[in-house]
């Protein structure tokens, strides 16, 4: 696609039109997907407390998160005095961007992927630890008790987490032997016994998994780890005094960063785009099928979580993540490249 | 051509945002300029091919270091206004400071134009070209800097060791949550099941810890 637009319009035009074409054509997907998943999200919560969820708007109450969607819309934009205007309004136009541009590197199927860079996975790492930003600058810049409170306790869960998924990260670039999101999937290729074309067979890599997956829900703020945003003690949190659009924008954000994680989830340990069997049949489904079914099912596991629960402690929380996960998956990091060096993964052994 | 471009237009928000570092009247604001720096700079490494670099740049000083930044300067209500009062009489300080840095910036860039060292601290073999920027950073920090590296990383664990040992205070009279303690009890020992006589109370002390 990129040459025919390079025929048309030049070498250079071509490019960056060829490019602004392809973001678009993944940006609006993707919003689409978080758009709908708010609602999968409402119905598995509904489901578990036996209610029946959103069931009004459009066809099994599909059209719910639109008609959130544009009543945000028409809200009127309040910003609270005494805020720091430029900070208050950047604040979620940054979290959203981050959210979206995240997306660039994930391979969608052998070869669909926007920016195929070496160090994908760094770059994720990179733009995931960007978005603690929005949440403590919207804090700050509220100038609200309530909202400051909520920013510090998510800036520094989201920086405790990220140390242990970084560590959980380190476990599987060592059996792909790279940081490219397409070579990690690649590598998973009949991973297990030839056949099966998942991570999470793997013995080693199962706890590194359960890690990830905890770790992702306190990165995301999700429940049992959203302190942040506790009703209870501090309202909506950082995202007390905002109102219409930039509220908007910080929850779309905050459903594109959950979509992200699972999709890391998926392409990390469940495969990605590929089929979970090696077999022709279910090969010829295309791999878009496969990722998006897998991250449906991890999107599904993270709605369940949130209503099955109850929330943790915030000295539990700075526990768990310190004493509990960082020590050990240090120690896993060592015992995997332990065991890929001894039994002779990287060739020539010893 | 837009190599060039781009590197002037990161290169010039990246010296405004430094110059807003030390102007801007809010110390937030002035953390948050840092930020601006650190992301244009991390741009500047992309331009020239340092890719590995610019990643751990963001990761490191972006993502943890000026977080932490943010967290003190945000709690501790500096006010800057006081600390600004003094800062004529420290400008000949100051001055000094710039040129020596000057001076060192020219004398830097004429030996390098004059030709790299040859010395026992000189890579064994150049770099391939082909080679991600990754892997080749680890072929010659694990083999050829072996030493410096663990060196490095033992500072860094003796820093870590100092601040805790610094900061860290015993308080007595502290109960403290065991978390394997609290998992370990048994409803035997965690619950006392009474019947007892109307009037006559229950000790509640007897069979609990």
């Amino acid at each position: 696609m990129v040459a025919w637009f390079q025929s048309v319009l030049g070498e250079h035009w071509g490019w960056l039109v060829a490019h602004l074409v392809l973001v678009l054509a993944i940006a609006l997907p993707v919003m689409l997907v978080m758009a709908l998943s708010t609602w999968v999200d409402r119905k598995v919560w509904a489901l578990v407390q036996l209610r029946k969820g959103p069931n009004v708007v459009g066809p099994f109450g599909l059209a719910q998160p639109f008609a959130d969607g544009i009543k945000l819309f028409l809200k009127e934009t309040i910003i609270p005095t005494g805020a720091s205007k430029v900070v208050f309004l950047m604040a979620p136009m940054i979290s959203f961007v981050l959210a979206l541009v995240a997306w660039a590197v994930i391979p969608f199927d052998a070869g669909l992927v926007l920016a195929d860079i070496n160090l994908g996975l760094l770059y994720l790492f990179a733009i995931s630890s960007l978005g603690v930003y929005g949440i403590i600058m919207s804090g700050w810049a509220s100038n609200s008790r309530y909202a400051f409170l909520g920013g510090l306790r998510s800036a520094a869960q989201m920086v405790s987490y990220e140390v242990s998924i970084g560590l959980i990260i380190i476990c599987v670039v060592l059996y792909a032997s790279s940081f490219n999101l397409t070579e990690i999937v690649e590598a998973q290729r009949g991973a297990i016994l030839g056949v099966f074309n998942l991570n999470l067979l793997n013995p080693l890599l199962v706890p590194v998994a359960v890690l990830f997956f905890i770790s992702a829900l306190a990165e995301t703020n999700r429940p049992p780890f959203d302190l942040p945003e506790a009703e209870a003690e501090l309202v909506a949190g950082y995202q007390t005094e905002y109102s219409s659009m930039a509220f908007a924008l910080l929850m779309l954000g905050e459903y594109m960063n959950i979509l992200l994680m699972c999709a890391l989830f998926s392409i990390l340990f469940l495969g990605g785009y590929l089929p979970p069997i090696d077999w022709a049949p279910l090969e010829a489904i295309p791999g878009l099928a496969w990722l998006f079914a897998k991250i449906v099912l991890v999107f599904i596991l993270f709605a369940w979580v949130k209503a099955l629960v109850p929330r943790y402690r915030y000295d539990q929380l700075m526990r768990l993540g310190w004493k509990v996960f960082l020590p050990f998956s240090l120690l896993w990091v060592a015992v995997v490249s332990g065991w890929l060096v001894f039994s002779g993964h990287y060739g020539g052994g010893s | 051509m837009i190599q060039a471009l781009v590197f002037y237009l990161l290169a010039a928000v990246t010296v405004v945002a430094a110059v807003m570092v030390i102007t801007a009247r809010n110390p937030v604001h002035s953390v948050l300029w840092l930020i601006l720096a650190f992301v244009n700079s991390a741009g500047l490494f992309l331009v020239i091919g340092a890719e590995f670099l610019a990643m751990i740049l963001m990761i490191v000083y972006v993502g943890a270091v000026a977080v932490l930044f943010l967290f003190v300067v945000m709690m501790l209500d500096v006010d800057f206004s006081s600390l600004r009062r003094g800062a004529l009489a420290n400008l000949p300080l100051g001055l000094l400071i710039g040129v020596v840095l000057a001076v060192e910036l020219v004398v830097v860039a004429s030996a390098w134009q004059a030709g790299r060292l040859a010395g026992p601290g000189a890579p064994a073999r150049p770099t391939p070209r082909d080679l991600p920027n990754a892997e080749a950073l680890g072929q010659v920090l694990y083999t050829d800097f072996v030493l410096a590296f663990q060196v490095a990383g033992l500072v860094l664990l003796v820093a870590m060791v100092g601040a805790i040992v610094l900061t860290h205070r015993e308080r007595p009279g502290v109960r403290r949550q065991s978390a394997a303690a609290q998992t370990a009890r048994s409803p035997a020992e965690a619950v006392v099941l009474a019947r007892p006589t109307v009037g006559a109370g229950v000790d509640t002390d007897a069979g609990v810890r």
